[in-house]
């Protein structure tokens, strides 16, 4: 049964990719979606099956790959991140059904998507370096052909993919790197024989191997600053595919970092996990303040996503941290709090982009100043996207909530130490925590309180209505795990504590307990999320049955009356008198002008006959990415002017092509030699 | 400002209407208020003789908060809505807006000659008429303008206190 | 104890907490009001005002706005039910309070933070560019000031090794000393400025004014009319009462009831009631000699107030 799975899931995802690229129109995207379900539920039930009982899913084969051969090994912290992607690629794939007539239905689309989905399903499950890096390609460039499937309409879209291309091949050529200096050193390319050769690497290796591996995965999740493909690419592919993206794909890139970190090299020094909690405070400080300056519905969320994964990497370093020195039962409870943290992203990502796209669908923009007034005339798209909303403020009783408080008593419970680099990071921890926090709320409240509240600020607004019932399903289905996981997380918690007992090897395998209540063993740290749940939805219908109490003796209790908002008796109100998203977020972007560095762009033109009579003031403001503007464009600019000069070498004459070729010959004869 | 006066100032505040003990004759009270009463003043044309004779009122001497009268910025918030000065043209459309704008149950008070009958202004080429051509008005304050002690008596009869 | 004396018991303390806040909140409102005035060289409205103000809101139509959605009916009751969930679980009167293991102090500022933002997301919802002002300008304030509050949670946390409420608040009981602790000091005073921020008094935040280009809270409920307003003016008093009464309860918590029974819980409750009060005196008393921070200003009051925390943080640590 065990090793059946994922046959099962390769075999189908290919199916479905051969179904998706050959059917006609009408019947490629239901076959390719039906036959992608089945590759996740295969996936699934064989995840599910490791984490339970704890033992990995072996499998090896010597055909498939010519020269290394195909090896499996699926263990409980992969087996996570299968399970996460199966079910974000279900409700992915379902709202696909209901956005195919938008523009997924073309040929290249419908084999791509279920090819990524295979592929993301496989990555956790890869046992040696050619296997891994293989998927891994495979994923990448089903991902870059789904960026592109707009390409034709948008130029955006075609720069956006240029980026997504280079970054992340860049990225794949520093983790082949890792991976390869590692296997190179003896053992073989399997994981298990690396594992095993692991404690003879020289320490100059390991670092090195870790530092690549942490730019190359680093990259993939997101971290400031290789984020900059994220906020182009993410709002570029259209919103399936935005999902799976932020919803499956960055996950990856933590698998990657605990792979390396924890699984092939079985932990580092404390300057390692140092860095990574340094990457992760910048990441999520950076992303956060992005998000809540964003206009753009979609880039706001690919921000809000560097935001959370620098989260999970504040989880994943402050682990390493403990447990490099000697506190492994709050390194593994930090550790499962980074893999809920994950969880919880896919749910509440997964569902706040598919919600997005059917605002985009609905409304033809994505503008948030160009929407309002969505949640009469979308209910179900509204309630879904507030519900993720909340759930990513972190607020109780959903699921955000019940990440960010494991996160913080692993910190706090984490002090009492005596190494100065725990006592300096972890309060810097707990700050960045607060602040992306209150940036988060601050973020989400604009996104739903001008995207869907108020009144429509454009047509398409106005003239909005609901999606296909598959589309709500979809989205819906990832807001009910943001609920259920809110109540309830002790669903997940036996899974996440086996998974992290991989990554921490040493400590026990329980730092919590099994019931309702979410008990930290050997710490004094509660909480009760079903009964804060209950507790609020008490108060809520006291409240409601003491208002209406306290309204008895009003012959006006059952009346409510609509009527023109209020605006200090002007007779003209106009929907573009409220506030917009720029608005909105003026005052964050003031208070923290010097990292955003918005541009501003002020053109006055005066009248022929005065300078003193303006005629037209136009005034425009954007807020770029520094660190795109600062770090990338001089060094894409640099590359081009090299380019530019190397140039020079191809001067047309065949002779000199000639000579180029026995210069290079005798010097690869003479390094040989 | 020694700690004494200060001291002073809060056993014994000076105030100029201790006199004032009983409720006015004129009404016994709304009945929903009960000693509450939300005040949205809006000046439809005033000289604003009766706007420095309100904010004198609720100024530290005559202190109509004691009653418990508030003035309040939204008329969604107010219970009464005082109108001041002859209602011009230009200001017939806010006032209506103002008025409508305030939940039930709600009331009028005109203060002044000029929101009762346009006292000097009456036949202005700006006014259009006085507040009852305007809004069913509930309760007059008559006086050009009227004194604080008028104003607080009035609205003693409102709230009943 | 038996499970259903206990479940009795439980929940007589949580609705006499309950009743005590949603009646004291005003009342302290009220108290706050009186001394202002009273400094001011008024006499001004008697203590009970707010609570008879609420008495006629609630007999008065229920009002909204065209366009908006249900967003803005559902908000005030969330913000009350938040308070009045917090009202139940804190270690006010009692350092056992029902369900006191679930009263994580995290967990507690966060349900108040769901009361914001479902202020904030209404008034969004009314269409005004007034409520986009006050969301806004509150969302900013509460973003800045949350560091300064996780952080100072995190210096009380630290000595008491958790961060569970009536845990901090018994060892402040047990161990006299750790209360005249330095690091208890900062992080009474920078708990305090956030106090002043997330309750919206001065210098924050002017709770009388009429301007509305100056409101930050008010500008929220511009819109709200009748029984709507009253249960935000509710909520909000409620809040204050909540925030000072975890405040007085930290920094001073002698008086409240370390063991069941009525007698102690009767004398914790007299206790809370007296602290808050002083509290609430002292902070009206305050506001008489402040003006208002200008908006941008404030970023400068609250990023003090987080070194403030960050300094009671590390000498939490280092002082051992």
């Amino acid at each position: 049964m065990n090793n059946v799975s994922l046959v099962v899931t390769a075999i189908v995802g290919c199916a479905a990719a051969i179904a998706g690229g050959a059917l006609p129109v009408r019947t490629r995207v239901g076959a390719a979606v039906i036959l992608t379900w089945g590759a996740c539920a295969a996936a699934f039930v064989g995840a599910v099956h490791v984490l339970q009982t704890g033992h990995p899913m072996v499998l090896n084969s010597t055909r498939i790959l010519p020269i290394t051969g195909v090896s499996m090994a699926l263990d409980p912290l992969g087996a996570i991140f299968v399970v996460i992607t199966a079910v974000v690629a279900i409700a992915s794939t379902l709202y696909w059904l209901g956005y195919a007539s938008h523009g997924l239905s073309s040929r290249t689309a419908s084999a791509a998507m279920p090819v990524f989905v295979t592929s993301m399903l496989l990555v956790p499950a890869a046992g040696s370096v050619a296997t891994f890096m293989w998927l891994w390609e495979v994923m990448a460039l089903a991902s870059l052909l789904l960026v592109l499937v707009d390409q034709r309409r948008r130029e955006e879209t075609r720069s956006a993919a240029q980026w997504y291309a280079v970054m992340t091949h860049a990225g794949a050529a520093a983790i082949l790197l890792a991976l390869v200096m590692i296997a190179g050193h003896g053992g073989g390319q399997t994981f298990a024989a690396i594992r095993i050769h692991a404690a003879h690497l020289p320490t100059a290796v390991r670092t090195t191997a870790f530092l690549l591996a942490l730019i190359g995965f680093g990259s993939k999740a997101g971290a400031v600053p290789l984020h900059v493909w994220l906020p182009k690419a993410h709002p570029e592919a259209p919103s399936p595919a935005s999902a799976l993206m932020s919803g499956a794909m960055v996950n990856l890139g933590i698998y990657g970092i605990l792979l390396v970190g924890d699984r092939l090299l079985g932990g580092g020094p404390t300057w390692w996990w140092l860095v990574v909690t340094g990457v992760g405070v910048i990441s999520a400080l950076f992303g956060a303040l992005h998000a809540a300056t964003s206009t753009d519905l979609k880039r706001l969320l690919a921000y809000s996503t560097a935001d959370n994964m620098g989260l999970v990497l504040i989880g994943v370093g402050a682990s390493g941290l403990f447990a490099s020195t000697g506190h492994p039962i709050v390194a593994s409870i930090a550790m499962v709090s980074a893999l809920l943290l994950t969880v919880n992203h896919a749910a509440f990502k997964g569902s706040l982009f598919l919600s997005a796209g059917s605002v985009q669908v609905a409304t033809g923009s994505r503008d948030l100043d160009r929407l309002g007034g969505l949640m009469k005339r979308m209910p179900v798209t509204g309630a879904v996207f507030l519900v993720g909303g909340l759930a990513i403020a972190a607020l109780p009783p959903l699921n955000g909530f019940v990440g960010e408080w494991m996160l913080f008593q692993s910190l706090l419970h984490g002090l009492p130490t005596s190494s100065t680099a725990v006592a300096i990071a972890v309060p810097v921890g707990v700050a960045a925590l607060a602040l992306t926090g209150g940036l988060t709320a601050a973020a989400f409240v604009k996104a739903i309180g001008i995207g869907f509240l108020g009144r429509p600020r454009s047509e398409g607004a106005t003239t909005a209505h609901e999606v296909p019932r598959t589309m709500q399903f979809g989205a819906g289905l990832l807001a009910g795990f943001c609920v259920v996981l809110g109540i309830v997380p002790s669903i997940v918690m036996p899974a996440l504590e086996r998974a992290a007992a991989v990554a921490v090897p040493g400590a026990s395998a329980r730092p919590l307990s099994a019931s309702t209540d979410l008990r930290l063993v050997g710490f004094q740290g509660v909480l009760a999320p079903a009964l804060l749940a209950g507790g609020l939805a008490l108060a809520f219908f006291l409240v409601v049955i003491l208002r209406r109490i306290a309204q008895r003796r009003s012959d006006l209790r059952l009346t409510l009356r609509s009527a023109e908002p209020w605006g200090c008796g002007r007779e003209l109100q106009t929907a573009r008198m409220q506030y917009t998203a720029t608005s909105f977020a003026e005052p964050l972007q003031q208070v923290f002008d010097d990292v955003l560095r918005p541009d501003r762009d002020l053109d006055v033109s005066h009248l022929a006959e005065s300078r003193y009579y303006t005629e037209k003031i136009a005034y425009r403001t954007s807020i770029g990415d520094v660190i795109e503007h600062n770090l990338y464009r001089p060094i894409i600019g640099a590359v081009y002017r090299w380019g530019l000069w190397a140039r020079r070498l191809q001067n047309g004459s065949v002779h000199r092509y000639l000579a180029y070729g026995l210069v290079v010959l005798v010097i690869i004869l003479a390094v040989i030699v | 400002m020694t700690i004494r006066s200060i001291l002073k100032a809060i056993v014994h505040p000076r105030t100029v209407t201790e006199e004032l003990s009983s409720p006015s004759p004129d009404a016994a009270g709304t009945p929903g208020l009960a000693g509450s009463l939300q005040i949205r003043h809006v000046d439809a044309g005033s000289c604003n003789g009766c706007e420095l004779e309100i904010a004198s009122a609720f100024g530290p001497v005559y202190d109509s908060e004691r009653f418990g009268v508030r003035l309040v910025a939204s008329p969604r918030h107010a219970d009464a809505l005082l109108v001041t000065g002859p209602v011009t043209k230009n200001m017939v459309g806010p006032l209506t807006k103002s008025f409508d704008a305030m939940p039930e149950p709600r009331m009028v008070i005109a203060l002044g000659d000029c929101a009762a009958n346009c006292g000097v202004f009456r036949g202005g080429y700006g006014v259009e008429g006085s507040v009852d051509d305007v809004l069913p008005v509930d309760v007059r304050i008559a006086g050009c303008p009227p004194d604080p002690d008028t104003i607080i008596r009035a609205l003693r009869g409102i709230t009943g206190r | 104890m038996s499970g259903g004396g206990s479940l009795v018991g439980g929940v007589l303390v949580a609705g006499i907490q309950i009743t005590a806040v949603a009646v004291g909140g005003p009342l302290l409102v009220g108290i706050m009001r009186k001394i202002r005035c009273r400094l001011e060289g008024r006499i001004g409205p008697p203590i009970h005002q707010p609570l008879l103000d609420l008495r006629k809101l609630f007999s008065k139509q229920r009002m909204r706005p065209e366009q908006s959605s249900w967003v803005f009916g559902v908000a005030p009751v969330v913000l009350v039910a938040t308070s009045v969930l917090i009202a139940a679980m804190a270690p006010l009167a009692t350092t056992r309070p029902p369900f006191g293991r679930t009263a994580d102090f995290f967990a507690i500022v966060f349900v108040l933070l769901l009361g914001s933002v479902s202020l904030a997301l209404a008034a969004l919802d009314t269409g005004t560019p007034f409520g986009g002002m006050g969301s806004s300008r509150a969302m900013t304030i509460g973003a800045l000031a949350e560091p300064a509050l996780l952080v100072a949670i995190l210096a009380m946390s630290i000595p008491a090794h958790t961060s569970n409420l009536p845990a901090l608040v018994r060892i402040g009981l047990v161990h006299p000393q750790l209360i005249a602790s330095p690091e208890r000091i900062l992080a009474l005073v920078s708990f305090l400025v956030v106090i002043l921020a997330e309750s919206g008094r001065l210098p924050v935040d002017n709770p009388s004014t009429h301007l509305e280009l100056t409101m930050i809270h008010e500008a929220m409920v511009l819109e709200y009319a009748g029984p709507d307003l009253g249960l935000v003016t509710l909520g909000e008093s409620m809040r204050l009462a909540l925030l000072l009464g975890l405040l007085v309860n930290l920094f001073a918590p002698w008086g409240i009831a370390d063991r069941t029974g009525a007698a102690a819980f009767t004398i914790g409750l007299a206790a809370l009631f007296a602290k808050v009060v002083l509290a609430g005196i002292g902070i009206a008393t305050f506001e008489v000699f402040t003006a208002k921070l200008r908006l941008f200003r404030l970023p400068e009051l609250l990023a003090g107030a987080f070194v403030l925390a960050v300094v009671a943080a590390v000498t939490a640590l280092v002082v051992r």
